[in-house]
């Protein structure tokens, strides 16, 4: 039985324990030992992504010395893996820690392919879902073929998504564009953010979308943001939510 | 007064600044000629614009030349392919490149023929006035079917860059979408690209 | 405090139709380039050989600038050494005056926008027309171009039509590409037949040969170097290349990214002048070799100019080239722009959300978003943002990096969130609120949830 560290980034413990607590049952469904280390705060991306290496540079130390005992270490969120992954070279001193950290660290989709080898998840969700890649996890952590590669298509994210029965995946005019999330982006260039927000959510309710899921957090908080205010026909799910509702 | 020239300096400059030396990689292998040449050929001068017309038999090639200056109704005619019958204008003897302005159609050989993109390889050293090619409102090459290559990594296998002069790869007519992305045939130069595949 | 790109983007972003027809256009192009790409067996391949070609270049930089020069003057051609946009400047003048050139008809250069060789040459007595069509429209307008490929992808055709009637005496009300282009041509053309010299960008420079290769699809550059006797040639010191054989790899790559295009419509290889005339390459530096001495921006010097990088950024489209306040804008743009003036650029690494399509496009696998984090970081360390950013930064990673501030703050602050009247919520000083709510805030986080659960598991036992 894998035994997993749940790393629950701090917008997520704070703003949508649900999606924390749909990762923990899906990995326990799936037979994994779930333990959530409380020593745990942020991985530094927020000041990481604004430029501001100082002071991530000790958070990102502390994630290291958190996490560096357990074998897996799961995270709902696309983006603070690929920080952990692909940004801590330069905060963190090299060491077997870190190597063993970045390693061992992965979004939950990716886990459940890569380690535990799902393939198909019996289950069922009755609905036309839109999916949002979000870029650093299609782009820096690969769950997908973006669209600009010349490359096999593929996304691990999708394949688990339209294995549930009756779920039906809608086929977007563009697949993988930027929502405008952005981190810091979000306020300080507040207008294109929001533009390229509504044109997402737009591409999305054309397809007819009921429902916009992703792998993170923080761009469907963005995009959900946008459409409440408009009252746009749809909602809005984690990832890690449909795959344990449906597998309840 | 200046100790040393900008060129000094620049190449010191850089000589300072540069990395540590990192190889120079193997070129890709040239695609693979396909099944027939020719037609992927004509496939990719159609696609950017361009006219070609096969020529199974090389002595029908003046008589189609002459059609397609009637249909074009170019009155002045310059031909560097020797074709009976074909031409009125005598580039070699033009006095000034200037003088270029004002032919219809102009015929000019090419080498070989880029069967991925409908590029032909125009050497214009043989020519007394290398912009006959872009002034003439309108363009003709003639290309050997034996003549056509997969790729530009073939192209450039067999191209032979010396000497001086200008030498160049055309594909297609003159273009243009700078104006709302509207594709526009015939911006600056030839208003259409006839090309001839002979043999 | 001048305003910075958030403040230009959000004009353009306002003209909301607008923006999106900007933003149709370019991605109208994106899907052009992803087609032509998929058409290319080993694309990938490709960009890592281009990659690399370029890599080992700048590594002899010095040596194949030299061996270029050595070649090129063999064939007739005369190399000039320019340090920056002044120097560059001049000499062109020098070039120009020294043999009474008061018309001179120019395709497009990025390097001499950079260098602003138009209004140096223009004081001077030297009527200066751009030739390509795009550089044409923007010239007329008296504005520079808004991306270095589509020159006038920001003007509407009937603007253009205005433009041209104002300008060219077109009859008015014409709106029509096909008509106006070919006004242009009719007027482009005097201009050709007239010129004295003609100028033209370099897109490559051949070590091994000596050849200056410029890429086009009008003929421009053909036009305005064989009618004149002089051609003038610029270059930055990046674009020169090692052999003729590398012009395989990247010529299958720039048309393709740029525009969609299997290549362009002439690549033309020049060696030494036209008959009886006179070729002048001039190669500049004008901060290159400080850009090359920079290990993280290096790499941003195998850009070819394609153009790529801006049509797919979700940013770009939706802000327009001039947003950037630099003569390449874009992804690239951001890098190059605060490479030179990071004071005045300050506000470009941000103009960015790092989604890494650029770097997913760019034929020479150019990192882009990871050189604009670069760009952030330098920023930060230079204190960019003023003292309330980085004290937010300091403030954050001190409460984040405690458990026990961590906690308690976040539970404080949901706790005035949920209590907090909505008036004070949305306040101006809420740029997240203005177009969006924020998320409902939970009573408990995660970790109270999760510990709650398992205690009551453990009792259930
Ligand atoms: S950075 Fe890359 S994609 Fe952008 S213009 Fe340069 S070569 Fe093209």
């Amino acid at each position: 039985m894998p035994r997993v560290a749940l790393f629950i980034p701090c917008y997520v413990d704070q703003l949508y324990p649900a999606v924390g607590l749909a990762t923990a049952r899906l990995l326990e469904r799936l037979g994994c030992e779930v333990v959530f280390p409380e020593e745990q705060t942020c991985c530094g991306q927020p000041m990481a992504n604004a430029g501001f290496d100082a002071d991530a540079a000790p958070l990102a130390r502390r994630f290291v010395e958190v996490f560096a005992p357990y074998e897996h270490v799961v995270c709902p969120s696309g983006s603070c893996t690929s920080m952990v992954r692909n940004h801590y070279d330069g905060l963190v001193p090299a060491g077997p820690g870190l190597e063993r950290v970045k390693r061992s660290t992965y979004e939950l989709c990716e886990f459940l392919v890569d380690v535990l080898g799902v393939t198909r998840l019996e289950g069922r969700y009755p609905h036309k879902v839109g999916l949002h890649q979000s870029c650093h996890g299609l782009r820096e952590l690969g769950l997908g073929t973006p669209s600009e590669r010349v490359l096999p298509p593929s996304s691990k994210v999708a394949g688990l998504l339209a294995g549930l029965e009756g779920l039906e995946l809608v086929s977007l005019t563009r697949p993988d564009e930027c929502c405008g999330f952005g981190g810091t982006f979000a306020v300080a260039e507040e207008a294109v953010s929001c533009l390229m927000g509504r044109d997402r959510i737009a591409d999305h309710v054309q397809a007819g979308a009921e429902i916009i899921t992703g792998t993170d957090v923080s761009c469907l908080m963005h995009l959900e943001g946008l459409a409440r205010r408009r009252r746009e026909p749809v909602t809005f799910r984690h990832v890690a939510e449909i795959l344990a509702e449906a597998t309840a | 007064m200046r100790s040393s020239t900008s060129r000094e300096d620049i190449l010191s400059a850089l000589r300072a600044a540069e990395p540590p030396a990192v190889p120079l990689p193997e070129l890709p292998e040239p695609g693979p000629l396909p099944a027939d040449p020719v037609a992927a050929f004509e496939l990719s001068v159609r696609a950017v614009g361009g006219e070609p017309v096969r020529v199974p038999d090389a002595a029908a090639l003046p008589g189609l030349v002459r059609a397609l200056a009637e249909r074009l109704g170019a009155r002045r005619v310059a031909s560097a392919v020797d074709l009976p019958g074909v031409g009125d204008v005598d580039l070699q003897a033009l006095p000034d490149p200037h003088a270029l302005e004002g032919i219809d159609l102009a015929i000019l050989p090419g080498l070989f023929g880029v069967a991925e993109n409908g590029a032909v390889w125009v050497d214009t050293r043989p020519l007394a006035h290398r912009g006959v090619f872009v002034v003439a409102q309108h363009l003709a090459l003639v290309v050997r079917a034996s003549e056509i290559v997969s790729d530009l990594h073939a192209a450039y296998e067999r191209i032979d860059l010396a000497g001086p002069g200008l030498r160049l790869f055309v594909s297609g007519p003159s273009k243009t979408a700078d104006i709302e992305q509207a594709l526009v045939i015939g911006a600056h130069g030839a208003r259409s690209c006839t090309v001839f595949v002979v043999g | 405090m001048t305003a910075g790109h958030a403040e230009r983007a959000a004009r353009f972003a306002a003209d909301e139709p607008r923006a999106h027809w900007h933003d149709q256009a370019l991605w109208f192009v994106r899907l052009k380039r992803d087609r032509m790409a998929q058409a290319v067996p080993g694309w990938e391949e490709l960009r890592e050989r281009a990659a690399r070609i370029k890599a080992h270049t700048r590594s002899h930089l010095a040596d194949y600038l030299e061996q270029f020069e050595r070649n090129a003057t063999a064939h007739g051609a005369v190399v000039h050494w320019a340090r920056d946009a002044e120097e560059h400047n001049a000499i062109v003048h020098r070039i120009l005056s020294g043999r009474g050139v008061t018309r001179l008809v120019k395709s497009k250069s990025m390097l001499t926008e950079e260098c602003h060789l138009n209004p140096y040459l223009e004081a001077r007595g030297i009527e200066v027309v751009d030739t390509d069509l795009g550089e044409r429209i923007v010239q007329l307008a008296g504005e520079p171009p808004s991306h270095i490929v589509l020159p006038a992808i920001h003007k509407k055709k009937e603007e253009i039509g205005e433009l041209f009637h104002d300008k060219l005496g077109t009859p008015a009300g014409l709106a029509d590409p096909k008509q106006l282009t070919e006004a242009a041509r009719g007027h482009l053309r005097q201009k050709f037949l007239a010129a004295q010299a003609g100028l033209t960008g370099v897109n490559f420079a051949v070590a091994e040969t000596g050849a200056v290769v410029v890429c086009t699809n009008e003929g421009n550059a053909d036009m305005g170097t064989s009618l004149p006797p002089i051609h003038v040639a610029c270059m930055g010191v990046e674009k020169v290349i090692p052999r003729a054989r590398d012009l395989g790899v990247f010529l299958r790559l720039l048309a393709r990214s740029a525009t969609g295009q299997p290549v362009t419509t002439y690549t033309s290889h020049f060696q030494g002048p036209i008959r009886g005339g006179e070729l002048h390459v001039v190669i500049v530096d004008n901060g290159r070799s400080r850009l090359l001495a920079d290990e993280t921006l290096r790499g941003s010097l195998a850009c070819i100019r394609c153009g790529a990088c801006m049509n797919t950024c979700p940013v770009f489209r939706r802000s327009g080239g001039y947003s950037y306040d630099w003569i390449v804008p874009g992804p690239i743009g951001i890098v190059l722009a605060t490479a030179r003036d990071p004071v005045r650029h300050a506000s470009l690494p941000m103009a960015s959300t790092l989604c890494g399509s650029c770097d997913a496009v760019c034929p020479v696998r150019i990192p882009l978003h990871d050189l604009i984090l670069a760009r952030r970081r330098s920023a930060a360390r230079a204190g960019a943002g003023g003292l309330a950013k980085r004290l937010t930064m300091k403030v954050a990673g001190l409460v984040l990096g405690s458990r026990t501030l961590y906690v308690l703050a976040g539970k404080l602050a949901r706790g005035v969130g949920r209590r907090a009247p909505r008036g004070l919520l949305y306040g101006r000083w809420n740029a997240w609120g203005r177009q969006r709510e924020l998320p409902p805030l939970p009573a408990e986080s995660f970790r109270e949830r999760w510990r709650k659960e398992r205690a009551r598991e453990v009792r259930r036992g």
